[in-house]
């Protein structure tokens, strides 16, 4: 018997399991992995703040008793009629094609029951989400897909898209299998070919552009609708400076876990930056041209949670966007569906091929046997439920920070738990005063 | 606003007059946009444009709208049933979006003319730079001079008619546009092909040049068509250095 003693294997932590298998995926097939959803990887988030509450120093808000006010209003700036929403939270562009029409007109019916606004997609507006959408926002995407001066005089609020934070710089993605006539129809493309939407606008280039591209929209629809500009955040201080400077009137910044329907992994893991990094910068921004709470900022990308809403308002904020967390409130990788994802090769919490089509909860998907899972007027109170609780999560926080209006959070209420965090969010990391890179020790 | 570029139009006897020397862009808009489909005033003529920005944009009802000069970007964009007639040179995105009607543009157009328009007739006297016809959609575009570079890049549906000369990469990334080029081509985009002149395409080509009001004025026999060889509809990982 050898009694010599063994180490066990060791797996290297730069060719890990994950990546090996990838090498073996990528050598089998010569293609990239294309998947939907956000970035994966553990990054620098909201999690790592924590609240200070109140103390000595500072006195609280009774729970349900003192009102802690949610309300927000976007397109202060220039818009005859800018969208008034109850609660701070509301739904990201995400397209028909991309989801089914039943999930479409859910996220419209939940938006619409609390009091917030729902956004079209890469593909134009449906009848469905704009009858049960009180409030909707109609994107102007590089394809112009579905554009129409209609469609742009129905909606409330206009969100020009250069780009989203899963994939800054990069086009859309919509593979043949999820193009149905309808949505062939919509796009004016053949049916069953793969879309790929251009990545750059077909008439602008630039800031100075952009200003004059903004000025035709509010042009043809009269000055009434706030017009947003969507970006991927990467730059957030120069993108949003010259998205003011172009005349927007609401800046909106998704971070790269902010989810999308089909791109490829590298895509999503190697480019752009978290939605933490982007807040800080794109406020200063804001300070700096006098426009802060003038000209609104929405940040997008991963928020999951009432903490999460506090946190992105305190850091300067004035309303979140959810995209994937709507989703998840649908039924998306819903345990219940735990067979139908086995059956797929993968399991409930990680499912993330949205762009195959054949989504087990019926939402990614544009097959009819599958969309008729979600039942479209039970997701939208489920995600009306979500919002709720969201909304009082946040309330909770607030009111322990002694703020009457989830907006009177402030940078001073968070420290962080990480010396990333803290650089990042620029507030002290947790027991000292120190604010890495702000100067001072 | 609007009340005065009135008073000015009712006192003209065969067009409305709006004078952007001394009215605003917004007041022209906001009076075209005010016109009901039984309004008489269905001739409008726009004064010293000085190649201002997004003028008679998002026009909806069938009137006829002539500017006097140049234009600046985005003139008649997303227009529906109006007749927008440029007396000058175009700035980009002429047209851009439209859904119908006629643009007529008298000299040059800049870059992205007619860019994802999804109906009625782009026509320019001149020559259009580059992108002509991106992204199309349906819409008809006639040009009597030349395109530039990588016009009809990515273009769906619709025609484009170029009498002159195309510059580099027409048609990349091509869909379902038919586009028939006089001239020389410098060079075809990625999966846009040379195709076959058919009798349809012959008819089809008629009918667009008729509808610019140039039939008759130039052979179809000098055309050649171009369209996609639809190698790139669905991505294969042989084709990728085509990307």
């Amino acid at each position: 018997m050898d009694a010599t003693p063994r180490t066990p294997p060791r797996f290297s932590a730069t060719f890990d399991p994950h990546t090996l298998a990838e090498i073996r995926r990528a050598a089998a097939t010569g293609i990239y992995d294309i998947r939907g959803g956000g970035a994966k990887r553990r990054l620098p988030h909201f999690d790592d703040l924590l609240f200070l509450g109140a103390s000595v120093s500072r006195y609280p808000l009774e729970g349900y008793r003192e009102r802690c006010e949610t309300h927000v209003v976007l397109g202060t700036r220039f818009a005859k009629k800018p969208l008034e929403l109850k609660i701070p939270i509301t739904i990201a562009g995400m397209s028909f094609g991309a989801l089914s029409a039943p999930a479409k007109e859910a996220l419209g019916r939940g938006a619409t029951l609390a009091g917030s606004s729902t956004t079209t997609g890469d593909g134009g507006m449906t009848a469905e989400e704009r009858e049960h959408s009180e409030k909707l926002v109609y994107q102007v995407l590089p394809s112009r897909y579905g554009m129409n001066p209609d469609d742009l005089r129905r909606a409330d609020a206009i969100e020009i898209v250069v780009g989203q934070g899963a994939k800054p710089g990069g086009g859309g993605m919509l593979l043949g299998q999820k193009i149905s006539p309808r949505i062939a129809a919509m796009r004016t493309l053949p049916e069953g070919i793969d879309q790929r939407s251009a990545c750059r606008h077909p008439d602008w280039t630039g800031p100075d552009d952009l200003q004059i591209k903004i000025e035709e929209l509010r042009e043809i629809t009269d000055w009434e609708k706030p017009i947003y500009v969507k970006v991927g955040a990467s730059r957030p201080y120069y993108d949003t400076a010259l998205a003011v400077k172009a005349g927007a009137d609401v800046v909106v910044i998704d971070g790269m876990q902010g989810g999308t329907a089909a791109t490829q992994d590298v895509f999503i893991e190697h480019v752009g930056i978290p939605t933490l990094a982007a807040i800080r910068p794109a406020v200063a921004a804001l300070q700096e041209l006098g426009l802060h709470r003038k000209v609104q900022l929405v940040v997008s990308g991963g928020v999951r949670s009432g903490a999460d809403v506090a946190k992105a308002l305190a850091l300067g904020a004035d309303a979140v966007s959810i995209g994937t967390a709507a989703l998840v409130a649908l039924g998306d990788n819903d345990p219940a569906h735990e067979a139908d994802y086995a059956a797929l090769g993968t399991v409930a919490g990680a499912y993330d091929d949205w762009q195959e089509g054949r989504d087990p909860a019926g939402i990614t998907t544009q097959d009819p046997a599958l969309t008729a899972r979600l039942d479209p007027l039970l997701g939208g109170r489920r995600l009306a439920n979500y919002l709720a609780v969201m909304t009082l999560e946040a309330q909770a926080i607030a009111r322990a920070c002694g703020k009457s209006h989830l907006h009177n959070l402030e940078p001073e209420d968070l420290v962080a738990l990480t010396i990333e965090a803290a650089a990042i969010a620029r507030v002290p990391l947790v027991g000292t005063e120190w604010i890495p890179g702000q100067g001072g020790g | 606003m609007a009340a005065r570029a009135l008073s000015v139009a009712q006192a003209c006897d065969a067009a409305a007059v709006v004078d952007l020397a001394r009215q605003s862009v917004r007041e022209l808009n906001a009076v075209l946009h005010a016109l009901g489909p039984e309004d008489n005033r269905t001739q409008w003529r726009v004064l010293n444009p000085a190649a201002r920005h997004a003028l008679a944009v998002g026009l909806a009802q069938p009137v006829t709208v002539e500017i006097a000069g140049h234009a600046g970007y985005y003139c008649a964009g997303m227009n529906q049933h109006a007749r927008v007639i440029v007396g000058g040179n175009a700035s980009t995105g002429v047209a851009e979006n439209m859904m119908s009607g006629f643009v007529h543009v008298r000299g040059d157009a800049s870059q992205s003319a007619g860019a994802s328009a999804h109906g009625g007739m782009l026509l320019i006297d001149g020559n259009a730079a580059a992108r002509c016809g991106i992204s199309l959609k349906g819409a008809d575009i006639v040009v009597k001079g030349s395109v530039g570079h990588l016009s009809a890049f990515m273009a769906q549906a619709g025609t484009l008619v170029v009498l002159g000369d195309a510059g580099e990469s027409l048609g990349d990334s091509i869909y379902e546009a038919h586009l028939y080029v006089r001239g020389r081509v410098a060079g075809l985009g990625a999966d846009c092909v040379p195709k076959e002149m058919h009798e349809p395409h012959r008819a089809e080509l008629h009918a667009k040049l008729a509808a610019a009001g140039l039939a008759g004025e130039v052979d179809i026999g000098d055309f050649r068509r171009y369209g996609s060889a639809r190698r790139l509809y669905t991505f294969h990982v042989d084709n990728a250095a085509a990307y």
